[in-house]
């Protein structure tokens, strides 16, 4: 049977990339992509971004990115799902490829943040909200995040040191990623002192807004070139599910069911069970998106997700290795690009190119990226083919 | 072929085609301090947090212009030329008292330098003073002038409750530019550096400035100040080992810190024009009160780095050689720490009283 593979896999280090464009940015990325996979010719490119039209004046980026990259006539149009972009992105080129409507596909996540001061760059960002109902009443992602960690708190007493495990995992794991934004270790009394952005939510619980571009060329296995000289990461599951946008409007607002159902979908399309990977690329936009996505996903019980981090429980050497090349927290979250920067480093992880950070023997990823708080969810099973 | 307009890949330093030098200088700092404490307490309800220890505050009936006199007249009394001899008085600031207007005439009009010279005013935020120095260096080394005026001055505006509140100093320096040989100290070469960078800007009925927060650092600052600074060094085939002090525009005590590190000079090299600690950022002023407090100690054969930083964005990088006439001049005006000692501490309520920050209508 023709497998949908990725055949190629491109990023460029995220950043304050001041002085490079959106369309720059996104061109490394394709080039590096389309040399890794050994110059296949794509058909189309599916573009992973949120906040081009409102923090770079730019809409229509799949005419601009096809003209930058060299590729002037193909088909290319954005996607747009919040911080699911790029997963989604993903998942349409998955189809076109799997159809066999489309030979070679580009996937380009791209978000250009920091030519805006934060309170722009606050306000773009709560569009992912529900703006009628949630944003425009002045709450941020932040803000809201913060409510479900409060609740979580609450409900579970969970203490909020409990959840310094996520972002000290994934300090550690971005020491080694030459494309990540913090490359530092995070010490528990640090992140004890860390100051409020939003209580409970320190600094040390949000993800950075950084300029990133990643990409992918998927193709199918019988259009692979012979001689690449890497392994080839086959795709085994994707799915999108969205849930209701507003939190008020779900019945149990810590349950993230689109992240749950859609981790479910993906793993029965690729007939395996969540346990079966070998490393969870999970969402921690915030600490407490990691805890409630690892529940969700069927890792732990309800109000028990905290628990997992405790004692390094999910660093490379463990059984469910996170956030391996430094997760969204200290790799950084361009959010449009998020997605596709998680993708491209489960792949190297399954090609077994992920330097100091390998984990050992790693055959089976799980990969989701969210949309506000899973409002939507977009998971990928990858697997390693030869 | 080139074109005469086609650009140069390398640039030359600005060289006047007979040597100019520092003929006298002249400081001044407002007496009233308010504490970084003081304003760190209104804000956020705890003392720590100022990046300084306190910044001058002009007093009531104190302005650029009031501010710019007192500086000229120290640097006329170090240079002891008659002021009619001056061939252009141009003040730089980002505080002109008039958005129309010459602060430049009152000044020459108080001083007794008119009606034969040129008067203007520059607008180049924090180094509209040392963009004054360039062109006036240009008028002497010319010989279209034998002396001229340049200053630097603010009485920065800060928004109240912004991370530049701290900061936000008034003071500044005068320097009467003229002949190489009448001066206490040579300028060997200037060198500028300019991109359209806007990092920090204050629109036309604008009270308060705005600014492009971490975009304010690395691509601004940090990139225009180290390469004027960096080209300066490489074009003189000198190092931070041939300059006994150096001065940096000071936003802040960290940014000229790491800049200075940066090209290899050391604390020791940039603490005695390091003042913003001690009287906050005085924006087009910042750099060049660093040098007159460097020019106060300095020894004749010294020599002396200057590169400024003004947002929007430029830096402007002096090399500079003190002479023997130094010695004789230097007293004949008040000194810039003597300035920085006279101070009158005032709460933040007298602050706001006299910065005009409460809106009456």
């Amino acid at each position: 049977m023709s497998e949908v593979v990725i055949a190629g896999v491109g990023q460029t280090p995220v950043g304050e990339h001041w002085e490079i464009s959106l369309r720059s940015l996104a061109v490394s990325a394709i080039r590096a992509a389309r040399a890794d996979a050994g110059g296949l010719q794509p058909d189309a490119m599916f573009i992973g971004n949120m906040l081009a039209s409102t923090l770079s004046h730019q809409s229509n980026l799949g005419s601009l990115l096809a003209d930058h990259a060299g590729l002037r006539g193909i088909e290319a149009t954005t996607v747009e799902a919040g911080g699911a972009s790029g997963g989604s992105a993903a998942h349409l080129a998955y189809q076109a490829v799997a159809s066999g409507m489309v030979d070679v596909a580009l996937v380009v996540g791209v978000e250009k943040m920091t030519d805006q001061v934060g309170p722009e760059v606050e306000a773009a960002l709560a569009q992912m909200l529900d703006y009628d109902y949630e944003a425009v009443q002045g709450i941020s992602m932040t803000s809201q995040a913060a409510l479900l960690m409060q609740r979580y708190m609450h409900l579970y007493e969970a203490p909020r040191q409990g959840f310094a495990g996520f972002p000290m995992t994934a300090h550690a794991n971005a020491v080694h990623n030459p494309n990540a934004f913090y490359r530092r270790a995070l010490s528990l009394e640090t992140y004890a002192r860390g100051e409020m952005v939003s209580e409970p939510v320190s600094l040390y619980d949000a993800a950075p807004y950084v300029d990133g571009a990643a990409a992918l060329v998927l193709t199918r296995s019988e259009l692979v070139p012979q001689d690449l000289s890497h392994g080839l990461v086959r795709i085994t599951g994707s799915s999108i599910v969205t849930d209701a946008l507003a939190l008020h409007d779900r019945p149990d607002p810590l349950a993230f069911k689109a992240a749950g159902f859609s981790v479910e979908r993906a793993c029965r399309q690729a007939g395996i069970l969540p346990q079966d990977v070998d490393l969870f690329e999970l969402f921690d936009a915030y600490s407490i998106y990691a805890v409630l996505s690892l529940e969700a996903a069927g890792f732990a019980p309800r109000g028990e997700g905290w628990r997992l981090s405790e004692n390094g429980g999910l660093s490379l050497q463990d059984k469910l290795p996170i956030s391996t090349m430094g997760g969204l927290k200290a790799r950084g979250n361009p959010v449009g690009a998020t997605g596709v920067y998680q993708l491209v480093e489960a792949a190297l992880q399954l090609r077994g190119q992920a330097g100091p950070n390998q984990v050992a023997n790693a055959r089976r990823a799980l990969v989701q990226s969210l949309g506000g708080p899973a409002s939507t969810a977009a998971t990928h099973v990858l697997e390693a083919w030869r | 072929m080139d074109s005469p307009s086609s650009p140069k890949n390398t640039p030359d330093l600005l060289r006047p085609s007979r040597p100019v030098g520092i003929v006298g200088y002249g400081a001044y700092v407002p007496r009233y301090r308010v504490l970084g404490s003081e304003i760190a307490k209104v804000w956020t309800g705890k003392e720590s947090g100022s990046p300084v220890k306190e910044k001058s505050v002009p007093g009531l009936d104190e302005d650029v212009a009031t501010m710019s006199i007192e500086a000229a007249r120290n640097a006329l009394a170090r240079a002891r030329i008659d002021p009619s001899e001056l061939r252009a008085v141009w003040v730089g600031s980002e505080s002109h008292p008039y958005a129309v207007k010459p602060t430049s005439t009152i000044v020459a009009e108080a001083i007794g330098a008119v009606p034969h010279t040129q008067a203007a005013d520059w607008q180049f935020a924090c180094k509209a003073g040392t963009e004054a120095m360039v062109a006036a260096i240009g008028l002497v080394g010319s010989g279209m002038a034998r002396y001229t005026l340049a200053i630097g001055m603010d009485t920065a505006q800060g928004r109240p409750g912004d991370a530049l509140e701290y900061t936000a100093g008034a003071g500044g320096a005068a320097f009467v530019l003229g002949p190489a040989e009448e001066s206490l100290a040579v300028i060997e070469a200037t060198y500028s550096y300019v991109t359209d960078t806007p990092d920090f800007w204050r629109r036309q009925e604008q009270k308060y400035p705005e600014h492009g927060q971490r975009f304010t650092g690395e691509p601004a600052y940090f990139k225009h100040i180290s390469e004027a600074g960096r080209f300066m060094l490489d074009a003189t085939q000198t190092s931070a080992a041939d300059y006994k002090y150096a001065v940096f525009h000071q936003p802040n005590p960290k940014f000229p810190e790491r800049v200075a590190a940066s090209l290899g000079f050391s604390k020791e090299q940039i603490q005695v024009g390091l003042l913003v600690p001690y009287i906050g950022n005085t924006y087009a002023g910042a750099a060049i009160i660093g040098l007159t407090a460097v020019l106060d100690i300095a020894e004749p054969g010294d020599r002396i780095l200057v590169v400024s930083y003004g947002s929007g964005a430029g830096s402007d990088a002096f090399a500079i050689r003190v002479t023997d006439a130094v010695l004789e001049r230097r007293d004949l005006a008040l000194k810039t720490q003597e300035y920085i000692a006279r101070r009158t501490p005032i709460d933040y309520a007298t602050y706001v009283r006299f910065r005009g920050k409460l809106a009456m209508k």
